[in-house]
Formats: structure tokens, C-alpha cells, sequence
């Protein structure tokens, strides 16, 4: 494995540098329908599940296939993507918000081909290559973060949780029976670098355990200060400590009814871990949505407070986004979002007709918002 | 034969969807086994050590990696992500795996071309794993050593014309739905908007200047495909100000039930049977402001009432289309709950011009004018709608110079304590006591 150059220059960086030129110019990527009729699109339907056509006012007509795919991804399954996408699509493919692909022809007979060779492709252990689905009032991918994979503050894992729950979900992917799409996101802890907080059901990885403290080698690789200011809630404060072999040294103290485990401080300073076996899980919320269609775009709810991680497939949160997901099919009207139907029939029924237990976690008591979520009337039910 | 045992991922190459476990572990063979004799610029079994290590966070029910370094390219402070294992020895291959961020084409189309010469990119000098994409839109290139940060980065600048996306306090990479591309929603340009954007506030992105992140997000519509209202610090979100555009011929085709007008564009194709659709349960009777009605086979909308939610668009998609008269609205402020909860983008420009022909100046002169005031006055790591909520909403309007109006609010405040300007209270606050008292006692 030798090191072959690219021609840099390490002692002159600056030499032949190119900096600052930003992303490639999306007019080179468009395949000719969409050059062609960028726009000026008349209309568009969902075929199928996960089969789209969009019709031009020139009369062009762009079909799509859908397909569901783990954002985690080989080379060798993107070559297989160019594969598929040179045999069928010109060349050309893109990629959704929440981690599908697709596939785009220009005409109705090139679909059937398409849909049968990307739903021929599996995996050496069974799965689907490329599920096709995700479409309409349907289940559709889960927008999620690293986890273990790639993390160093998650409480939870990303792929992991997510395939344990598509796999649950996989009928609503490939199918519309829904009262409105219902949309799934997935974040290792509550840094939310997925920002699920407006999802229909949100999975939240979740520490519970303040920091460890590495007392003795805290001030060798870290920086105080730095470690104090990166508290949100300034549980840290600087410390003197006397190690067991009675030296002092410099470290910090955590006041631990303080810490609400987000480990900004484990990120400036790797002597204050807080990763744990039984403190780490998973939150479950719910109810949130984006668009402003209807109703306002709202935030979602924490509707179950702690579930253990069972690796290697959570069967406790996959029971509960079960439920959840099949009261809201027998229970909503068409066109109404999760949330939506939990407000209309009250958040008591939610927890009654989704099984789910109500305990005092669930009770709002950070800050001032705290106060709104209350209940100030005496409009309920029994 | 894998390198290591993994008996639990193995779990999870079984189930209908697309199992990682499963390409994970045909990336580690392909690599081992090296057909097409690529000179392995990192570890041939990386991919058997990143398996090995998440199993052995899945039997530990906690991560391996350690915290961040600081690695990245000479003159840039973000788009690389400096990540190491925390059992090296057990797992040389991923001792150092750092995270490339490339900036993304708009929209997510590509070409083959391209995408084939980014794998090859990262087969020869990289894991070969990637993520399409991550959050905030990059394709994200993950694991490679130090030495190659600078070797990639040449190849993407040199051969690809490509550059890195943000990290950090940076602006971050903006991204946007797919727009007028493929959707008649779409109320501009956003693929055009993203990549002036990206292209004008290079410095922004590459060297970090800001008190923490700032995230540009582009919907076309209000329907919101990427959720900026939920998680950008400025989402510019597609509206009109015109009338809806009716075709009543084709609403008339809806009530009829026209198979070749199916309700919400088809969405409700599924192994559910809702019924005949219902114009006035489906579409007028939703309007959330009751601005329509349906009468003698007429669809009445009252445009000067509707609040343009896209529900009724959305129903009937063929017989409704957006106005003519476009632009966008600016929300700023959202954020993920950490710390002081999650907040939701507030409306402060009801109607931009998105003109090209002008380098789109009313928009960048409302970005800048925010970034003015929070570079001055942000705390460090203080999100935009956090210093929103210190210094107030008036403040915002101050500094971007808009004008307060009814638009910005749910409902006016609902208590009296009005911090009132010495210059708007008559005669200002300097006042003579002496001059009081010889009309009111001690």
C-alpha cells in the first residue's frame, strides 16, 4: 500500500490550490425531461405505490420509480445504481430528502422493465436491493442520523433501529392505506443533528447517566475552560481533586441534577464519557408535522419516555410504533396527519387507543414552554 | 470467511428492507478480494473492522468512536470531521476514519459519469462507504485517514470541479427541494436560488466566522419537502399573492369521479377503499379558512381569505394551480430542541422577489442584514432564534428594517409590559421634580 500522490505538495499547500468553488452546477445532471420541462409541469400521479408520472404542458411525460434504500451505502451498491440507472435512464438518477432513489424515464414502456429488474436485485442475506414504494399516503424512508456507526455521542444505533422499524413498516412502504403519509425520523441523541421534531413518530436515542469523570487525565487533554463553556445548562464548574495516591490535580465537578446528558462536554473533552449500557435508549415521540397544509406545522410529542436498547432489534420499540401506527389507520380521517388526529380526539385517547402508558416523564417541566402543554380547561375526557 | 464474528448484525440481514449489514459485508469481501487491483490507499479490511466494531457496540449498547480531532484542509474549518476508535488494537483498520462532507448538487440529480468517478475517488483512497445523503444534504464520504484528506480534496477541486460542504460554525451546506424541476407546486427557481447561495457565501461556509451553525433550507411551496420551517436557521418557503388558478372543467372531472382524476394526484391508491370522493368532505369542508365553497358545479374560492395551505391544490391537483404573481416568504430561527427547546421558523419577510436578474438582492440583503446583527451580538454557540428570543422579534425588525405588521404574529401579546422607546412617549423621560412637586406634596 504505497502512498501515491496526487501531485499536492504538503510544504507548498497553496500551490495550485483550487478552493472556493462550491457544488457542481445542477444543469449538467438534469436528464432531458426535466431540462426540457423544468417549469412548466401541468399535473403529476401516483400510478402506484411508488410509481409517479409527471406530465408536461408540452404533453413530455417523466415516469419515476421510487425505492427505498439505507442511507448508509457502498460503493458497490452505487455503482449497482449506475447500473441499473445507464441501462434504463440515460444515465441519470437522483436522490430524495429522505434517503430514496430514483429512477426517471421518458416514456410508459420503459417502466415495467425498470420496476422488474430493480425489484429482481437482492442482498446476499434476502433483503431488497431496492424496495420500490414511498409514495402517497404510505410509510415512506426514515430520515436518520450515524449512531454507532460513525458517532461519538450516540445513545443509540441509527442503521440498526431504522431497518428493525422498516422492516415492521415494510407493508406501509409499498402501499397507501394510510388517512395521510406518515413520516418517520430517526436521531442518536438529542443533539437531533437529524432534527426529528416535527416527524409523525420520532425515534430519539437517549442518554440518562451525567458524565464519568477521568479525574486524572482530565487537565492533560483537555481544556477547562473549554469543557465549563461547552455546559448548556452550566452544570460544570472547574475542581480541584485529590486522586487516590493523594495528589491534586485540576479537573471539574458536574452537578449532576443539572446535566441533561446532551455530551457537548464529552465533544470538547474525552475525559468525560457518558455513554452507558442500561442508562442509554430510546425516547418515542409523535404527533409532529412540516407542512402547513390544514393545519399550522407543529412539534411532536414524547409519548413514551424510555425503551432499553434490545439490540439487535428493539422489539419494545417496534411493538410501540406498531401500535401507533395501527391505531392511527383505524382511527383517522382522510387527510388527517398523526397529530392532528391526536389533538381531535385528545392526547387521553391517544395513550388509551395506542396501548401506551402515561407516566409522570411525559409532563412538561423544562423552562417556560412547560407551562403551555399544561391543561387549562375543564374541557376533557374520562 | 469475515474477519470478525457478528453475530447480531447478522440479525439484521434478514427482513424485506434493504439490509446495510448485508452491503456492508459485500463491500468488505469486494475489497478483499480487489478484482480490479485498486492500490488500497487505506486498510484493504476497513469494512471488516467497521463491522466488527459496531457489533461490538451492539453487544455493549455503546459507541466505539471517540470524540472528534482536528483534521481538515489546509485554509478551510469545516467539511472534514476528524472521528478515531476508541480499540484500535482491535480494529486497526478504522483507527482513523474521518468524515468527508462534498457539497451536493441541488435538486440530488445526477449522472452516472459523475457518481462512477466519486466511487472510484473513494474505493482508491477512502472506505468505499458513503452515506446519500446526510442531514443537512452532503453526500457524506466515511472513513479515511489524515495523509488523504488533502490527496481527496486535490482530486474533487482538480478533476471533479467539486468542492466540500460546512461543518461547524459555518454557514452549512444549503439545500433545497426539488422545485420547479419536477413539481408544478413549486413557486421558483430553488435549485437556481441554492446554488447562488452556496456559490455567493463560499467564505461563509469554508471558514468559520459565526457564533455556531446557520443553515439556509429551500422549499418551493408550503407543502415543505425539506422541512426548512423545522430546521433552518433562514427557510425561504415558495408563496403567491394572486388568485389560485381554477380550471373548472377539471374540478367538475374530480366530482365526477374521472378515474383519470384521482383525489390527492393518486396518493390514496392503495389497498384502502375510501369511497367516491367528496368535494365538499375532501376539499371545501377542510379549508382551514373556509374560503371556497362548490355550487351549481362551480368551485368559488375567496382568495383574499385563503391563507394558500395547499390543501385543496394538493387534492386536486389538476383542476388548481398556484397564482402567478411569486415569490417567497423568509422564516427564521428554527432549531432542534437543544437547549431552550425546539423552536419553529417565525415569519419575518411575507413576500421577497426571488429575481435573478438582480442577483436576487432583496434576499441577500435580508441575509446579510441578520448575519450583521448576529455576528455582532450572538453569544457563542447561540443559535439565530435564540438571540431572536433575548433581544426580541423587535430587534430583528430593526435590523433588517421591515416593517412590524399583523402577518408576524399568531395573536398580539397578551400582556401590557411594552418596553416603549424614550422617543415614541412624548417630551422623552427627562423630567423636572421640582417642577411636580409643586403640584403634588412630599
Amino acid at each position: 500500500m504505497a502512498f501515491i500522490s496526487t501531485g499536492y505538495d504538503p510544504s507548498k499547500p497553496m500551490e495550485n490550490r483550487i478552493t472556493d468553488i462550491g457544488p457542481r452546477d445542477h444543469n449538467e445532471f438534469y436528464p432531458p425531461v426535466i431540462k426540457n420541462n423544468k417549469g412548466k409541469w401541468s399535473h403529476h400521479e401516483i400510478l402506484e405505490p411508488g410509481v409517479l408520472v409527471h406530465v408536461g404542458e408540452s404533453g413530455d411525460e417523466c415516469y419515476t420509480v421510487r425505492v427505498g434504500g439505507a442511507r448508509l451505502m457502498s460503493t458497490s451498491l452505487i455503482n449497482e445504481i449506475c447500473d441499473i440507472a445507464d441501462k434504463h435512464c440515460d444515465g441519470y438518477v437522483r436522490f430524495t430528502t429522505r434517503n430514496n432513489v430514483e429512477f426517471m424515464v421518458d416514456s410508459k414502456d420503459k417502466v415495467e422493465p425498470l420496476k422488474n429488474d430493480l425489484a429482481s436485485r437482492k442482498f446476499a442475506g434476502g433483503s431488497f436491493k431496492f424496495p420500490i414504494g414511498g409514495t402517497g399516503a404510505g410509510i415512506t424512508n426514515i430520515v436518520h442520523t450515524q449512531g454507532w456507526i460513525h458517532c461519538h455521542t450516540p445513545a443509540t444505533d441509527a442503521s440498526g433501529t431504522v431497518k428493525a422499524a422498516m422492516d415492521v413498516l415494510f407493508e406501509d412502504f409499498q402501499d397507501m392505506r394510510l388517512p395521510a403519509q406518515l413520516r418517520v425520523s430517526m436521531a442518536c441523541c438529542l443533539n437531533m443533528c437529524g432534527a426529528v421534531h416535527c416527524s409523525d413518530i420520532a425515534i430519539l436515542g437517549y442518554h440518562r447517566k451525567p458524565p464519568m469523570l477521568d479525574h486524572e487525565y482530565l487537565d492533560k487533554v483537555c481544556e477547562i475552560p473549554l469543557a465549563v463553556a461547552s455546559c448548556p445548562t452550566a452544570a460544570i464548574k472547574p475542581a480541584k481533586v485529590t486522586l487516590p495516591d493523594g495528589k491534586e490535580v485540576k479537573s471539574v465537578d458536574v452537578k449532576n441534577e443539572r446535566c441533561m446528558y446532551c455530551g457537548n462536554c464529552y465533544t470538547m473533552c474525552p475525559s468525560m464519557p457518558l455513554a452507558d449500557t442500561e442508562g442509554d435508549g430510546i425516547v418515542l415521540m409523535a404527533g409532529g408535522k412540516v407542512s402547513n397544509r390544514i393545519s399550522d406545522p407543529k412539534f411532536s410529542k414524547v409519548v413514551v419516555g424510555f425503551l432499553p436498547n434490545d439490540m439487535p432489534r428493539w422489539p419494545s420499540m417496534t411493538d410501540a410504533i406498531t401500535k401507533m401506527v395501527e391505531a392511527y389507520a383505524a382511527g383517522a380521517e382522510k387527510y388527517e396527519r398523526l397529530g392532528d388526529w391526536a389533538e381531535r380526539i385528545g392526547w387521553e385517547k391517544f395513550f388509551e387507543v395506542c396501548e401506551l402508558d402515561f407516566t409522570h416523564h411525559l409532563i412538561d417541566d423544562f423552562r417556560q414552554q412547560a407551562y403551555m402543554s399544561w391543561r387549562q380547561s375543564t374541557q376533557f375526557k374520562f | 470467511m469475515a474477519k470478525h464474528e457478528t453475530p447480531m448484525l447478522d440479525e439484521l440481514e434478514s427482513g424485506p428492507w434493504p439490509s446495510f449489514v448485508s452491503d456492508l459485508k459485500a463491500q468488505a469481501e469486494k475489497r478483499a478480494k480487489n478484482e480490479e487491483g485498486i492500490e488500497f490507499q487505506i486498510p484493504v479490511d476497513v469494512c471488516d473492522d467497521l463491522l466488527g466494531v459496531l457489533e461490538l457496540s451492539f453487544k455493549h449498547g455503546r459507541t466505539h468512536w471517540k470524540h472528534g480531532g482536528i483534521v481538515g484542509v489546509f485554509g478551510y474549518g469545516g467539511g472534514v470531521i476528524g472521528r478515531y476508535c476508541d480499540s484500535p488494537d482491535k480494529f486497526p483498520g478504522v483507527e482513523a476514519f474521518h468524515t468527508m462532507r462534498v457539497n451536493h448538487p441541488a435538486g440530488k440529480y445526477y449522472t452516472t459519469e459523475y457518481l462512477r468517478q466519486l466511487c472510484d475517488l473513494w474505493d482508491f483512497r477512502g472506505s468505499g462507504i458513503t452515506n446519500m445523503h446526510g442531514s443537512t444534504g452532503d453526500i457524506i464520504l466515511l472513513g479515511t485517514t489524515t495523509p488523504q484528506l488533502e490527496e481527496i480534496f486535490w482530486t474533487l477541486t482538480h478533476d471533479m470541479n467539486q468542492d466540500l460542504g460546512g461543518s461547524g460554525s459555518n454557514l452549512r451546506t444549503p439545500s433545497d427541494c426539488l422545485g420547479e424541476t419536477r413539481c408544478e407546486y413549486s413557486c421558483y427557481d430553488t435549485s437556481a436560488l441554492v446554488y447562488f447561495l452556496t456559490n455567493e457565501y463560499q467564505d461563509e461556509l469554508h471558514r468559520p466566522a459565526f457564533p455556531y451553525k446557520f443553515k439556509f433550507k429551500l422549499d418551493g411551496c408550503p407543502n415543505g419537502c425539506v422541512a426548512s420551517i423545522a430546521r433552518s436557521d433562514m427557510s425561504f418557503i415558495g408563496t403567491w399573492r394572486d388568485d389560485i388558478k381554477i380550471d373548472q372543467d377539471a374540478v367538475n372531472k374530480y366530482v365526477e369521479n374521472d378515474p383519470a382524476y384521482p383525489a390527492n394526484a393518486g396518493a390514496y391508491k392503495g389497498s384502502r377503499d375510501w369511497g367516491p370522493f367528496d368535494i365538499e368532505k375532501e376539499v371545501t369542508g377542510l379549508c382551514p379558512t373556509k374560503c371556497m365553497k362548490f355550487e351549481n358545479k362551480k368551485l368559488f374560492i375567496d382568495n383574499a381569505n385563503c391563507t394558500r395551505c395547499m390543501h385543496c391544490i394538493n387534492v386536486m391537483p389538476r383542476a388548481l394551480r398556484i397564482g402567478d404573481d411569486r415569490g417567497l416568504s423568509i422564516l427564521v430561527g428554527a432549531k432542534a430542541p437543544i437547549l431552550d427547546g425546539a423552536q419553529m421558523g417565525s415569519l419575518l419577510a411575507p413576500f421577497v422577489e426571488v429575481n435573478p436578474d438582480n442577483d436576487y438582492e432583496e434576499i441577500t440583503e435580508i441575509i446579510e442584514n441578520v448575519w450583521d446583527w448576529w455576528m455582532e451580538e450572538g453569544k457563542n454557540r447561540e443559535r439565530l432564534g435564540e438571540l431572536i428570543m433575548r433581544q426580541g422579534f423587535q430587534k430583528l425588525l430593526e435590523v433588517t428594517g421591515i416593517d412590524p405588521m399583523p402577518q408576524h404574529v399568531q395573536y398580539p401579546r397578551t400582556n401590557p409590559y411594552i418596553f416603549w422607546k424614550e422617543d415614541e412617549v412624548e417630551g422623552g423621560w427627562e423630567r423636572d421634580v421640582e417642577e411636580y412637586r409643586k403640584h403634588h406634596q412630599r
